[in-house]
């Protein structure tokens, strides 16, 4: 199950954090923001000329020894999507993840440009992703 | 328990190096011992083989070798790894002994000698009875040897003394003390390196060789022993490959164990040693990958083998000293030239490490917190009869007790016990804290800011729990501007209250109140409650009195701070602070705004402080200044209410001092700006809110400019790309993130309150004196004084009109050069309310193209404003743009004396210039006179005049490629303006030379019958001598005398005459008979050319009475 889904804007400033309330969500947040570190390094890395054609999934962003895997995801504005994974669901391929990341993406698009959606769509699609991955 | 119960044994982390124990050297009172010891150990770098030396007596008593085991069949070991066993064959077993000896091969008492030597050497071999070390003899010498094989007594004693101490040849050295002692001793080591290596080798071969009697049942431990010890032999033999594969095969078996609570310990403890020292051999072979793989593997393994419950903080510590060695090892190797990389540095075991350093902490603090009653047990069941643990990991009550059931619960229970409390004692914040700045360097290293901020964030917290407030505050303080910076306000909230705690707990009067300030603000996340609670106590702290305490504190730190808040209150001093809030984020807000971009000089400058508070309750303000850039307006920019400390809480909604939260409140300044400050800019560079009083205490909020705080950018940006509605509000209300903050204003001019009118007639012409008519007329209701004129052409054009154009205010004369093209500062006088005043202005323009002209009108005029008498300098301009046009078109024709056109005029001879003027100006144009001026080399014909009517001129050019110039002198059709000369250059004319010139003398007309002499100049225009033939076409209408046909000679410069006489026949317009000239030198030199300059027609008028005309022309028609 998905524990956490936070949303970072260009700035990296949160826009949107969903988390599973029983769960330490200072921690996730803490751990989110660490991981903008690997983020950031990785998009400058990249470079300009390859914007376009870069991955925007950037897969596993730090080796946590404990049960949370960290997802990171991108998208060419520089707005960044995350997934706190429990670890101890080796099931989830990675494609599914990304797959995951690209609804997540195409909602956020909706809900920033499309004027019949609205940000109730776009928490029922964390909602349901966060049901989804696991 | 030392506190470094968890810390690895010194023996396990070294590099494991051959030793050899030297014998026989008295390094205190023989120098030359002494010297052989210094150069042994002296510069042992790395290019020196790998051994430990050690001098020891000659009668050292080695560790007994316990009698050889001949079969495992009943024997069950203990544990798994002997604690001594490490260091015995690192310091105390010796895998060499050498026995150094002082003979020279010519000793005369070579037979005592020998026998003594070999007894010393009988003594070592007692002494290590049992065991495969080997000895071997050094000689020392005093004489250098000779090559082998020379000295012929050498070899025999040699073979001697090897036979007298049964020693192999191999095993007797010779060290002669001469100036190579370093290089002897070098090949020296060499040799007992080879003779080490060959001992450890058969000491793994030995190790080997009990495997086949082990069986799987009851010697599981042997396995992992003997696995352990071939690999450590094999490192003691520097042979890391092997080692490395032998501590792989035994941290395999450590893991087949049967574990059990009560061996989980020492099986963890063991697969701790082994796997440290893979991970330190695949790090030495730089395959890094490896190592992080095995200690990952490792920890998986690892980290649910808790083991005990109640014991569960040994586990934790456990994990935290495998992550820290880990780390350790990793940085070691970076030193040594790996590279690390962000995701994969040993920050992240050091972070790992303090995360369960936390958890032991944890741990320690639910299961140790027995009462203080509770007595540490006597005796003492940690204390074991050597001290130490006979093997690793295992309990010093039950030490080589193998089954898994407790044979005395009791003892266990009182061992247990033991633990939790010495637990107590340890310091785990230090622990913690030393990890996380190992940490925190690790990250700096590796461009990780974020990670490290939050390790500081760590940092500071456990510097709160272990009460060091002072360092706490610190590191969080310094954090905090990044999360601020950033707009992780959840984050900054949860690290803003540990410093309210800290702050609160320290009495820290100025940061409680900043944190406050902030933890009220719209940058918290807190509950309202909270918000409310910290208001209740910021408001009592601006009252002079202390605060409740912040929740989750300890009680005695309570205690102590409430005692310190106690004299805080009593303690005379400053109790004003003055906090800027560009850093943070207060809950007070705060923007400025003129009323607009410009203020005229007249008007009073208005502007408005908007305030919001975030806060749960209204609060009220005691004082709001606004500075400026400009400090004298400041004074009229205060609000202050004078209000007693006790009414900060009374009457709190009420009165502009209040601000309700959630509320913009907006506050009106008006003020009247000097006049030195037109034209410049008024900025509001700070506004300063106080709260409270300054009898109690006062907090001052310092907003740099017009207001704005850490957040607000970030804020504005947000509220640009949102496309929330905003929803509506009461008119006399606005929406916060609607005001944009407006900080400065420029003063400009009253605005003026004339008239300027300018008058002219354009095209101006080129070098006339053109007139501009300024016509001044004021306006204004009182009279205006030092009125000033500025005329001319407006500057910031092109350079080259500046130099072409001249002002003048004098029409009659010409202005020369000298003249400006702008005139300054006219003095015009004072004006009477609607009086106007004219101005004549004359420009010459030299060159045509449009121009720029400005008349600017300045004057002083008296104004009130607000009650104030102010002198207001007012100015107006008008630009007007003027086309300069050339007064004339002219056309030039030269035309031969015949009145052909000529394209081009030839030396010598005559021709006419004709000049058409056509005027361009829309103005009458008097021409006072034209005047040709000529080149020296020409010459006119006639009398040059001026010649206004027609402009012909006869004249004569010697040369070629002459320039005329026109002049002509003109006027418009005004009065009193002076005459103007335009000089006009004419167009080029081609001047050529002809070889022959002919002109005819002939009457202007003939009469029928009557003799017409006609006579021929030829004269000859070059410096040869012409042959000319001449002939002439007898012609029906004459007769003629003269030569018909004649061949010549015409020397130059000279002229010949030809006399004809004609003799015309016949009445009208006659052809003359033609004039052929042949020039045989220039064949060029046509008829067609010499028609231009002679006739070829006359009249030839009737000689008769007037009557006989019409017959005669009727006879021609």
């Amino acid at each position: 199950m998905a524990i956490c889904i936070p949303v970072i804007t260009k700035e990296n400033y949160p826009l949107y954090i969903c988390s599973i309330p029983t769960e330490n969500e200072l921690k996730f947040q803490y751990m989110v923001h660490t991981s903008l570190d690997v983020v950031d390094e990785k998009i400058s890395s990249m470079g300009k000329a390859l914007v376009n054609q870069r991955e925007l999934y950037l897969g596993l962003l730090y080796p946590t020894e404990d049960y949370k895997v960290l997802q990171g995801y991108a998208t060419i504005s520089k707005v960044k999507f995350f997934m706190v994974v429990n670890s101890s669901n080796t099931a989830l391929q990675d494609n599914e993840i990304h797959r995951m990341f690209w609804k997540l993406h195409n909602s956020y698009i909706d809900v920033m440009c499309n004027p019949f959606c609205n940000s109730r769509d776009f928490d029922n699609m964390v909602m349901y992703i966060m049901i989804q991955v696991c | 328990m030392s506190p470094t119960q968890w810390d690895f044994p010194v023996e396990l982390c070294c590099r494991p190096m051959a030793f050899v124990t030297l014998t026989g050297l008295d390094v205190v009172y023989n120098a030359v011992h002494r010297a052989v010891w210094d150069a042994f150990c002296a510069n042992r770098r790395a290019d020196r083989v790998p051994i430990s030396f050690k001098v020891l007596p000659g009668d050292h008593e080695y560790p007994k070798c316990r009698p050889k085991r001949t079969s495992y069949e009943w024997y069950i070991p203990k544990g798994i790894l002997k604690t001594g066993w490490m260091n015995k064959h690192l310091n105390l077993v010796p895998a060499l002994v050498v026995v150094f000896y002082e003979l020279d091969w010519d000793e005369p008492q070579w037979k005592e000698k020998q026998s003594e030597c070999a007894t010393r050497v009988e003594i070592v071999r007692q002494s290590l009875q049992g065991r495969n070390t080997k000895v071997a003899v050094v000689l020392i010498q005093k004489k250098t040897p000779l090559p082998p094989g020379e000295d012929v007594i050498a070899s025999e004693r040699a073979a001697a003394l090897c036979n007298a101490c049964e020693l192999s040849g191999k095993s007797l050295f010779v060290l002669p003390h001469t100036d190579h002692l370093v290089g002897y001793i070098i090949r020296l080591e060499n040799a007992f390196y080879e003779h080490a290596q060959t001992y450890y080798y058969t000491e793994i071969r030995r190790v080997k060789s009990h495997k086949e009697f082990l069986n799987k049942t009851t010697h599981q431990l042997l396995f992992v022993r003997h696995q352990f010890k071939i690999g450590f032999f094999s490192e003691l033999k520097q042979d890391t490959q092997n080692a490395l594969k032998n501590y792989r095969t035994a941290y395999n078996l450590v893991h087949e164990l049967r574990a059990h609570e009560t061996n989980i310990l020492e099986i963890k403890t063991m697969a701790g040693f082994i796997n440290y020292k893979i991970c330190r051999l695949c790090f030495q072979h730089n395959t890094p990958l490896d190592a992080i793989a095995q200690f990952r593997k490792h920890i998986d393994l690892c980290k649910k083998k808790i083991g005990s419950a109640e014991l569960s903080f040994e586990h934790a510590a456990w994990m935290s000293k495998q992550f820290q060695a880990f780390g350790d090892l990793f940085d070691e190797a970076i030193k040594l030239g790996l590279t690390a990389i962000q995701t994969q540095n040993p920050g992240f075991y050091y972070q790992q490490a303090a995360y369960y350093a936390q958890e032991r902490k944890q741990l320690a603090k639910t299961l140790c917190n027995h009462e203080a009653s509770v007595m540490y047990p006597n005796p003492d069941p940690l204390e074991t009869q050597t001290g130490v643990l006979d093997f690793y990991g295992q309990r010093s009550w039950r030490q080589g007790i193998l089954s898994f059931d407790l044979s005395d619960p009791e003892k266990e229970k009182v061992g247990i016990l033991a633990i939790q409390l010495k637990e107590r004692n340890v310091v785990h914040s230090e622990v913690i804290l030393s990890l996380l700045s190992n940490a925190v360097a690790q990250f700096k290293k590796y461009k990780c800011p974020r990670m490290k901020s939050h390790l500081m964030v760590q940092m500071g917290e456990e510097y709160y729990y272990a009460k060091d407030y002072t360092k706490a505050l610190k590191l969080l303080d310094y954090v905090m501007c990044d999360y601020r910076s950033e707009g992780w306000w959840t984050l900054l909230t949860s690290i803003l209250t540990t410093a309210l705690k800290c702050s609160y707990l320290m009495a820290q009067l100025k940061d409680y109140v900043t944190y406050s300030l902030e933890l009220l603000g719209r940058a918290s996340t807190l509950k309202d409650d909270q918000k409310s609670r910290i208001e209740k106590n910021l408001i009592n702290v601006l009252m002079n009195e202390s605060p409740d305490p912040e929740p989750d504190c300890d009680i005695l730190a309570v205690k102590t701070a409430q005692k310190l808040w106690a004299d805080r209150i009593s303690l005379a001093g400053s109790n004003i602070f003055t906090i800027g809030v560009q850093d943070f984020v207060p809950f007070v807000q705060c923007k400025a705004k003129f009323h607009a971009p410009s203020f005229h000089v007249d008007v009073p400058v208005q502007f408005d402080i908007y305030l919001k508070a975030d806060c749960p309750h209204p609060i009220r303000f005691s004082k709001l200044c606004v500075s400026f850039n400009n400090q004298e307006y400041n004074q009229f920019c205060v609000i202050e209410e004078a209000s007693k400390a006790n009414e900060v809480l009374e009457n709190l909604t009420q009165g502009k001092m209040c601000l309700v939260p959630g509320k913009t409140r907006k506050l009106l300044f008006k003020f009247v700006a000097k006049t030195e400050d037109v034209g410049k800019k008024i900025e509001i560079t700070s506004v300063d809110l106080a709260l409270g009083n300054e009898t109690g205490r006062c907090v001052v909020l310092n907003w740099q400019g017009g207001g704005g705080d850490a957040a607000s950018s970030q804020e504005a940006l947000q509220a640009a790309r949102s496309f929330k509605r905003r929803p509506k509000l009461p008119d006399n209300e606005v929406h916060w993130d609607s005001i944009i903050i407006q900080a400065s204003t420029m003063i400009i001019s009253r605005v003026p309150n004339i008239s300027v009118h300018l008058q002219h007639e354009p095209p101006a012409l080129t070098n006339e004196m053109y007139c501009l008519v300024v016509t001044v007329q004021s306006h204004e209701k009182t009279q205006i004084r030092d009125v000033k004129l500025t005329a001319g052409l407006k500057p910031g054009q092109d350079a080259n009109l500046t130099q072409k154009t001249h002002v003048t205010l004098h029409g009659t004369e010409l202005c020369d050069e000298s003249y400006p093209a702008l005139l300054t500062d006219i003095p015009v006088g004072d004006l009477h309310p609607g009086e106007q005043l004219e101005k004549m202005l004359y420009v010459r323009c030299g060159t045509v193209g449009s121009r720029m002209f400005l008349v600017y009108v300045s004057y002083l005029i008296n104004t009130t404003v607000e009650e104030k008498e102010i002198v207001c300098k007012c100015h107006k301009d008008e630009t007007v743009t003027i086309e300069t046009v050339f007064p004339f078109d002219v056309a030039v024709k030269f035309v031969s004396t015949k009145f052909e056109h000529l394209e081009r005029v030839y030396a010598d001879i005559p021709f006419l210039l004709m000049t058409d003027l056509l005027s361009a100006s829309p103005w009458a144009l008097t021409i006072v006179s034209s005047e040709l001026q000529l080149a020296p080399s020409m010459t006119t014909v006639d009398q040059l005049e001026s010649q206004v009517d027609n402009g012909e001129k006869f004249m004569k050019l010697p040369s070629k490629n002459v320039c005329l110039v026109y002049v002509i002198a003109w006027t418009s059709a005004m009065e009193n303006i002076p005459v103007i000369t335009t000089v006009i250059t004419l167009p080029h004319v081609i001047v050529e030379n002809i070889p022959l010139h002919v002109n005819a003398d002939l009457p202007s007309f003939g009469r029928v019958r009557e003799s017409l002499p006609v006579k021929y100049h030829l004269q000859n225009k070059t410096d040869l001598v012409q042959d000319v033939e001449i002939s002439v076409e007898p012609s029906d209408a004459f007769m003629f005398s003269g030569l018909k046909q004649i061949r010549l000679r015409i020397l130059p410069g000279t002229e010949q005459e030809m006399l004809y006489n004609f003799y015309p026949l016949m009445a009208g317009y006659q052809q003359l008979p033609s004039l052929n000239i042949n020039l045989l030198r220039f064949p060029n030199f046509t008829n067609q050319l010499l028609r231009r300059f002679i006739p070829t027609s006359i009249f030839v008028k009737v000689n008769c009475p007037s009557g006989m005309l019409l017959t005669c022309q009727k006879f021609y028609n």
